[in-house]
Formats: C-alpha cells, structure tokens, sequence
C-alpha cells in the first residue's frame, strides 16, 4: 500500500466521523436555510405579482401583457368589491380609473401608460443593492466555511495527538499520509457545504425571479467563487494541520493556531472594508489570502478581464505548494511531542519520522 | 526458526544529549525477548526507532539481513507507551481502520477485526465506543490494534503496565502464540519477575547503552558469579575457612557461598562429605533481579 492508498483510508474514515458529527450536519443545515433565506425571503415579502380586476377585454389583454395576474369581472362594481375585500390588489374601471386600497398600484399604472424609451449609459453597472450584498456574502461564506472546516482539521490532529493514537498512526503510514488524508477530506467536505450554498443561491435567485441581468452577473461570480474556495482552502488546510499539531491540547489550539486564524481573518475584513475601493479590491485579489473572495467580487463587478481569475489561480497555487511543504514540515515535527505545546522553531527543526 | 530482526550500532540524541550509544542488539524470530531497564534508559526511543517513529542519527534496523523499510514496517504490529486509540469510536471501526491502514482489504480486516475481539474476550463489546469500557477492556482493544494485521515482527513498550491479572494472562498466551508462529516479539518491562517468566531472550540497557544481551542462560552464566547452596546436617559455618569460598548467607545447616574463578566446586562437596551427610548441594540460579543489578551496576 503506498502513500496515495493511506491517504485515502485516512480520508474515508475522516468523512465517515464527520458525516456523523451532529455539530457538522446542523452547520451544513443552517447555512443552506440561511442562503435560501436571503434569497427567497426578499423576493416573497415583495409578494407575486399585483392581481387586479377588470371589466373591460381591452385593458384586460394589455394588463396580462405587463405580466399581471389579471381576473375578468362582469363590470365596474364587481371589480371595486374585489378591491375592497382584499380578493385584488387593485381595479381597473370605466375611465380609465385605477382603483386601490391604500398603495398606489406603480405596475397597474406602468402598464396602462406609454413610458418614453430608455437608453443606458452603463448598462453592465450592478444594481446597487446587489452590488452591496454579493462582496458580502461570498466573503460572509469564504470566511465561515474556510475557519470552521480549518479549523476542524486542526481539531483532528489534536485529538489524535491527544488521545495518544497518533504514535499507532505514524508507525503503521506516513505522516505525509495522515496529512493528506484530512486534507482531502476536509476539503472535499467543505467543497461540497460550498458547492450546495451555490446552487441552492443560484436556484433560489432563480425561483425568487431575479432579474435575468442579474443572474448573469452572478452566474459566473459564484462559478469562480467555487473555484477559487477550493484551492485557497487547500492552500491554508496543511497550516491548519500545522498548528493543530503544536497543540497537545484542545486548549492550546487557540493559541497555536492564531497566525492561521489571522490569515483567514485580515482578507475578510479587508474586502468588507475596501470592497468599494477599486484600487484597493484590485491589490486584494491578487493577495492570495484575499483572493478567492475579491476577485470574484470583481468578476461580478465586471472590473476583471478574461485572464486575470487565471493569474490569480496560479498565485494562489503556487502559495498552496509553498504552504503544504511548510505544515506539512511542521506538522511532521510536532507530531509526537506531546508534552505541552511545541514552538514553531522547534518543530521546524526536529527530524521525527524515518 | 523466523527472521530476525537485528538493530545495528544505533546511536540517537536529543538536544545534544546522547540517549542511545551505539546500541546493537538481536531479536531472533520464535522467542520471546524482553528489554529491560530503569525508567529513562533508552527502551521507548530504541523502541520507536525500529519502529520508525524516530530516526535514529546513526546505525540501521534490519528484518532477515534486510534494512528496514517504510514497506516492512507496515508489517510489524507496534504498542507504544503511551496507548491510545480513538476515544468516541467503536471498538470494531478503530481496529478495522488501523487494519487497513496496514494494508488489509476491508474485508480482510473486517473478518480478522472480529476473530481477534472474540479471541481477546471483547466479542460482546466490539459494537461499543472506546470510552465506554473499562480500563481492562479498553487495553485489550489496544493489543488488537497491535495484532489486526498479523505482524511479522511485535515491538510491545511496557506490554503489562496497568493489566489486571486477567489480561495478564491473555497477553501472554497472545506473546506465546505469536512467537511460537516464528515472529520475533520484543517488549520492555521494568516487572523483572513477568520477564523472568516469560523471556528466553534479554536486552539489558543502561543510560543508553546496552549492557547485555542473549539468552538468558548464557546471561547467567557470564553475568553472575558462580553461587551454590549446600545444606547439611550440622552447622555449615565451617565453609568460611575453605579456600575460594565467599558466604554469602548462613543459616545454620543451610549455606549460600560464592567461589572464586578456578575454585573447585567439588572439593567443597568432598569437604562437606567428609564431616557428616549433605543433604542438598548445588549451583544456585541468580534471578533476574540479580542479574539486572549486577549488570546496571
């Protein structure tokens, strides 16, 4: 059996205790209501569309081309009571006259008059609100989803340090192995809890009738998103190790896995706080650490061209190499000195394994 | 009969501390060898060197003439000091993981999880998470994670410490057997009576070195000076006046003496004869204890 064979019995028992884990399947359920939650809550407080009654055939076919849900009654009088029982949200009568509740019925009205054309200047340029919400968001989803799995790799090696198992494991593979082997399977997790938030948001965007503009925007954005979640986790998942091998306790996690924490951290907090700043979100996506998020920011923003996603996987590939030689080198080297917590520099320097 | 597996002038320090000085030593297949040595000796870091848990700075572990690879070692089956194993998992999952972890197919060592639980007394526990057995149990679990995969060599550190009576004895008729299939089996203890018992072969280590090593006659025989008992009928004081004789213990017609290199055991018999009836006369086995001390000293 070779090391890729140890790797995966370690990643399937991994994802079997995971699976399990009750803490892990609520957080799974909890960010799949909250995404459909943004999504579809917005879109069923604004109601279907405005239902309003009306006598008259003529405005009634023009009424149902503006997407109206449009009901016939047998004159004026039938139409008002539908209004005023609250059957419709409002009546077209003799006149024309628009009848209504307390609201002015804005569609009712659109559609009964002749707009002037319009002609955009900018016609890519995000809706405001959208343009708020989605840096929000997949920032809002890196940074949970990326600290939460990460940091659930660190707890695995802890608990294995501390339960003492480890010493069985180290002899029987290679750490090289046993590294391997979570990080795939946290990866593949977190990859898969990122995965279904995308298309359970893409689906509710859609269910949810937004603007077929709009999801054309977003389509790509969180295309890349998925993307880049899945290297920039790996790129850290090795640190996680890392640090969860300087612990010997749970207690001593918090502690060594500090400087980790920071990487995930400092990038969130940077594009939520310069996400309007052009230059700013321009530097941002080319920093591996902040990249998975700002540069699909700026895909959807329309402020990327074709390349540049690709340049950044590059960066951020070559970083992820950087990295997983390092945790793993450190990671290796504090594996088994169990007494209390090991010191970067100590660890750096021990040869353990033959 | 079996392989053995030979550790070659292994030398290892930590922090410019020497813990092993060229540490040479043979564990031959079919025998039981035990490794004795005071706490801080150098069993456990010698121990995990074979296993490779720990390189050693200088110096080789060899399987039959062959060094030692990452490949061979899949086949030895390893129970460090310091158990453990995974507390909320269950008995069968854990043991059926570090089976595969060595090699085994799933169903390979799904079947031998279960022989070996039945065999070990855990038959009616294996459904169970770790943390929910008692210490007994939860050490018993621990000898099938070392056993799963049917090693070719078994490195025991302080196989005993903490078993109840009963597991003792499990623990031994499990050493036997696998020795007695011509795996060679090396395990430290500081119990010198359970080694005594149990060990045709000993290592003694000392601050990093190894002070002696081989059969446990031969042991005996280099390590102790040679001692006797003789009783007779009358008092047997008169011993301290024949020439190479050194009493050791004196209890009125029951003697215990030691005789200096090229003394002639059998002139003292004659002696003896000569004033009365010798009811009992012979060389006295030094135990293990005795042994240990005179060879650490």
């Amino acid at each position: 059996m070779n090391t890729y064979a140890a790797a995966q019995v370690v990643a399937g028992r991994e994802i079997r205790v995971k699976l399990r884990d009750k803490t892990f399947l609520f957080s799974t359920v909890f960010f799949l209501l909250f995404s459909i939650a943004i999504t579809v809550i917005p879109a069923v407080l604004a109601g279907g569309p405005s239902s309003v009654a009306v006598a008259d055939r003529a405005t009634a076919s023009r009424l149902e081309q503006a997407d109206l849900e449009v009901r016939v009654v047998a004159d004026d009088a039938a139409a008002e009571k539908l209004v005023r029982d609250g059957d419709v949200d409002a009546a077209v009568v003799t006149g024309p006259e628009v009848l209504a509740m307390q609201d002015r019925p804005g569609e009712v009205v659109r559609a009964l008059s002749t707009e002037p054309p319009v002609r955009l200047l900018d016609p890519d340029s995000v809706d405001p609100f959208l343009a708020y919400v989605v840096p929000f968001g997949l920032a809002f989803v890196f940074f949970f989803t990326s600290f939460m799995f990460g940091l659930q790799i660190a707890q695995s090696v802890t608990e294995e340090k501390q339960s003492r198992i480890v010493e069985i494991l180290v002899a029987s593979v290679p750490a090289r192995a046993l590294l391997a082997g979570k990080v795939a399977a946290l990866t593949v997790l977190a990859f898969a809890q990122v995965a279904l938030i995308a298309i359970v948001t893409l689906a509710g965007a859609r269910l949810a009738g937004l603007d077929r503009g709009m999801l054309h925007a977003l389509q790509p954005a969180i295309g890349w998103f998925v993307a880049f979640f899945v290297v920039g986790f790996v790129m850290l998942a090795a640190a996680w190790a890392a640090v969860g091998a300087l612990a010997s306790r749970p207690e001593e996690l918090n502690s060594t896995s500090q400087p980790v924490q920071m990487l995930v951290m400092l990038p969130f907090l940077a594009v939520i706080f310069l996400g309007e700043n052009p230059t700013a979100m321009g530097i941002l996506s080319y920093v591996p650490f902040s990249a998975p998020v700002a540069m699909p920011v700026r895909i959807f923003n329309g402020d990327a061209a074709g390349w540049e996603p690709f340049a950044t996987l590059v960066l951020m590939a070559i970083t992820a190499v950087g990295l997983l030689a390092v945790g793993e080198r450190i990671y290796e080297g504090s594996l088994l000195r169990t007494n209390g917590k090991t010191s970067w520099a100590t660890a750096w320097r021990t040869r353990s394994t033959a | 009969m079996g392989t053995v597996l030979n550790v070659e002038s292994v030398s290892r320090s930590f922090d410019g501390r020497r813990v092993l000085d060229n540490v040479s030593f043979a564990v031959p297949g079919g025998k039981l060898t035990g490794f004795v040595g005071a706490n801080g000796a150098g069993k456990t870091t010698t121990m995990r060197i074979i296993l490779g848990v720990l390189a050693a700075d200088s110096g080789a572990v060899r399987l039959g003439g062959e060094p030692v690879t990452r490949e061979i070692r899949r086949r030895f089956g390893y129970m460090p000091e310091e158990r453990g194993l995974y507390p909320k998992m269950t008995i069968t999952d854990q043991v059926v993981y570090l089976g595969r972890l060595h090699g085994l197919t799933p169903a390979a060592a799904a079947e031998r999880t279960a022989r070996l639980l039945d065999r070990l007394g855990l038959g009616e526990r294996a459904g169970e998470k770790l943390e929910k057995l008692s210490l007994g149990n939860q050490q018993r679990a621990q000898v099938a994670a070392a056993l799963v995969h049917d090693p070719e060599v078994l490195v025991l550190d302080e196989p005993f410490s903490g078993l109840d009576p009963l597991a003792v004895e499990v623990m031994v008729d499990v050493l036997r057997e696998r020795a007695a299939g011509g795996v060679p089996v090396l395990f430290s203890s500081h119990q010198l009576e359970l080694v005594e018992r149990l060990c045709d072969e000993l290592v003694i280590i000392a601050d990093g070195v190894i002070r002696a090593a081989g059969d446990r006659a031969s042991l005996r025989a280099r390590h102790a000076s040679p001692r006797y008992e003789v009783v007779v009928d009358a008092d047997a004081g008169w011993l301290r006046d024949q020439p190479g004789v050194t009493l050791i213990e004196l209890d009125g017609p029951r003697a215990v003496f030691d005789l200096a290199d090229g003394a002639d055991d059998q002139k003292v018999l004659l002696a003896a004869l000569e004033r009365g009836p010798v009811r009992a006369f012979g060389p006295v086995v030094p135990s293990l204890t005795e042994i240990f001390r005179e060879v650490v000293r």
